[in-house]
């Protein structure tokens, strides 16, 4: 029996009386004022811990905060994405070589052909920015094997992150937002977030000096995040991921840059789909013994070991309006047996902000608080 | 031990407590201050009752703990979603199970002398209490199913979905997910403080039919 452990002390008819209430010692028995302390003083710390612990009290970074940072940030879009909200869905197949199953057990590595749920996009708040001018664009994925395993993934064209955790992230975002006063970034808090985040350097060198393609095509998508490979044998890697494209780097200038349309990159995957299907392959990077697997802003040595695991086939886009990539969230921790996470904070960190973006809009579309331009409704 | 109080419930309560272990279910019965009834009337929740309630009451906590937490957390969410969906469907089991004991053990009736409000809040809470129980384990593996995620377990196990992925379902049950999560912390507070006004103030022996044994065997 487990009262032992767990029935609070005393029972009704043992417990002594408390001073307050034999206090009177009158004919009419008044309520012990102790014991209704005590009950109020348990109920108040029980509400105030569960306050304390949903974050309402303040004091820490919650996913909340985040999420409102990024929203700030990017400008109301009810029904989109909070971050790279402007994309497609993409559809076709992964197939594996079998290379990778020396590394992990998860059945995409061993199965012939999984099915691709996936969506191209562009970085940013804002669904209608100009594709041509994002310096940043993205590949989400979701490959379901025929055990029922699914595998998520959220991946950059950039080769690493900005910073190493959520609070860098957080002040990064912070420092992006417009100053009232004069609607651009104030530089005093770029500034005090560049010296904090010294990491950030790296990126903006990345930024200012990486070559733009003209495609969605031929940009490689890196998953930037260490996760751990578990192979049949029980050994375990660090392993991170990128695929990179098949189709040959061509450039996009400045002048293209500017006169481009705003639609320019998903016209230009409509064209290229109408020609045939696009590849990528699956090239998976092994970690050597110190190298940082928990720091998703240092990129690991050229030297290190790398496979080639499989290719991505795409052969099929849809608007993301209606289409359907618009209600999954590419939570980069829902992953396939075989795979699982590293103590990375970004990726929990990822994890807890796409819920809130998801459900917020989730809620705005479900809700009626947007327009067909999110939901692809017919009016 | 005094039994000064000597209302009907402490006599339901202290008589077959005492002579319990040469106590047989008739002579219960017969303690019943000479009711004329030949149902036998429990002093206490039975052993199963009271098994279930100690083991749920602390994860019932620990799930609306972790609940908010993780979705607050920027750091801790992946360890804490891992725990939860698992948990929560332990939670559903047991409380089927709960349910099915109850159904066929009916508990020690409540003080004669508690006022109506009081045993009407008893009464209606315990069964909001059972409802939240199986509605939110069924809500959080449906709103997962509906809105198009894997409804983890242990070990890389899936439940399969019990809905159809659509944003509408997923919106309305993540929603009731959060507010139903809030209604029953409410309760839970409720029946604490309720509990606690029993053991401390009326001193009446509710609360020891739920904390000790010695019930008569059924
Ligand atoms: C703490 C760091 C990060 C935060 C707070 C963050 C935040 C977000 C948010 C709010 C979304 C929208 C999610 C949704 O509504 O479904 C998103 C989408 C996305 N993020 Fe991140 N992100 C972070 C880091 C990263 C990193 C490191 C990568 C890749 C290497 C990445 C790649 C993506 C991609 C590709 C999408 C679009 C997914 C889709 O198409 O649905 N993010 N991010
Ligand atoms: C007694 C059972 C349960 C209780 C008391 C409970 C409680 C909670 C609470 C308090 C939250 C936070 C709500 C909010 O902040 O809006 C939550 C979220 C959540 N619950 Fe439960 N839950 C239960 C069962 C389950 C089960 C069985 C599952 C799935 C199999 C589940 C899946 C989830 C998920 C995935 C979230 C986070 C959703 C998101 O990221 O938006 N819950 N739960």
């Amino acid at each position: 029996m487990p009262e032992p452990d767990t029935a609070p002390p005393a029972p009704a008819p043992d417990h002594p009386r408390p001073p307050a209430a034999a206090g009177g010692g009158g004919s009419t028995p008044r309520p012990p004022l102790l014991p209704l302390l005590g009950i109020g003083a348990i109920v108040l710390s029980l509400g105030a811990a569960l306050a304390w612990a949903a974050g309402w009290t303040g004091g820490r970074l919650t996913a909340q905060q985040m999420t409102d940072t990024i929203e700030a940030g990017g400008g109301n879009h009810p029904g989109f994405r909070r971050a790279h909200s402007k994309g497609v869905c993409v559809s076709g197949v992964f197939r594996g070589n079998g290379a990778a199953q020396k590394l992990s057990t998860a059945r995409v590595f061993a199965q012939t052909e999984t099915p691709v749920l996936g969506r191209l996009s562009i970085g940013g708040g804002s669904p209608q920015a100009p594709e041509a001018k994002a310096r940043v664009r993205s590949l989400a994925l979701l490959l379901r094997s025929d055990d029922g395993q699914e595998w998520r993934t959220a991946m950059n064209s950039f080769p690493f992150f900005v910073v190493a955790t959520p609070e860098g992230f957080q002040a990064q975002a912070e420092a992006s937002l417009p100053d009232p006063a004069t609607g651009k970034p104030d530089p005093a808090r770029q500034a005090d977030f560049a010296r904090r985040f010294p990491e950030a350097r790296k990126f903006q060198e990345w930024a200012r000096s990486a070559p733009w393609s003209n495609s969605w095509a031929n940009t490689p998508y890196n998953g930037v995040n260490a996760f751990r490979f578990h192979a049949a044998d029980g050994s375990e890697h660090f392993v991170r991921w990128s695929f990179r494209p098949q189709a040959a780097f061509e450039p996009l200038s400045p002048e293209q840059r500017e006169q481009a349309d705003a639609d320019f990159l998903q016209q230009d995957l409509a064209a290229r789909l109408a020609q045939g299907p696009l590849r990528w392959d699956l090239v998976l990077t092994v970690a050597a013994p110190g190298d940082p697997v928990n720091d998703p802003s240092q990129p690991w040595p050229e030297a290190r070991e790398q496979i080639v695991a499989g290719t991505l086939t795409l052969d099929a886009s849809q608007p993301q309006a209606g289409g359907p990539c618009r209600d999954i969230n590419y939570d980069p921790l829902i992953l396939p047996r075989g795979i699982s996470a590293s103590d990375d904070p970004v990726l929990a960190a990822r994890s807890a902000v796409y819920a809130h973006s998801f459900n917020r809009r989730e809620r705005e579309i479900a809700f009626g608080r947007t327009q067909a331009t999110a939901t692809g409704a017919q009016q | 031990m005094s039994t000064d109080e000597s209302t009907a419930a402490a006599a339901v309560h202290s008589i077959p407590a005492a002579s319990a272990p040469s106590s047989a279910p008739s002579a219960q019965g017969a303690a019943v201050a000479g009711a004329p009834t030949q149902l036998p009337v429990p002093a206490h929740f039975n052993a199963a009752a009271r098994l279930l309630h100690w083991l749920m009451a602390p994860l019932i906590l620990a799930m609306l703990f972790v609940g908010v937490a993780m979705m607050a957390s920027v750091h801790n969410r992946p360890w804490m979603v891992d725990l939860h969906r698992p948990l929560g469907i332990a939670i559903l089991a047991l409380a089927l199970l709960r349910l099915g004991n109850r159904l066929r053990h009916p508990p020690p009736p409540l003080p004669a002398d508690l006022p109506r409000w009081q045993a009407r809040a008893a009464v209606a809470s315990h069964w909001l209490l059972y409802a939240l129980f199986i509605a939110m384990p069924l809500i959080g593996w449906a709103m997962l199913s509906a809105g198009g995620y894997p409804v983890e377990m242990i070990g890389g196990l899936h439940l399969p979905p019990l809905l159809p992925q659509d944003v509408t379902l997923y919106a309305v049950l993540r929603t009731a997910h959060g507010w139903l999560a809030k209604l029953l912390f409410a309760t839970v507070l409720l029946h604490l403080a309720a509990a606690l006004f029993h053991a401390w103030v009326r001193r009446d022996g509710v609360f020891s039919s739920m904390a000790r044994g010695r019930s008569a065997p059924d």
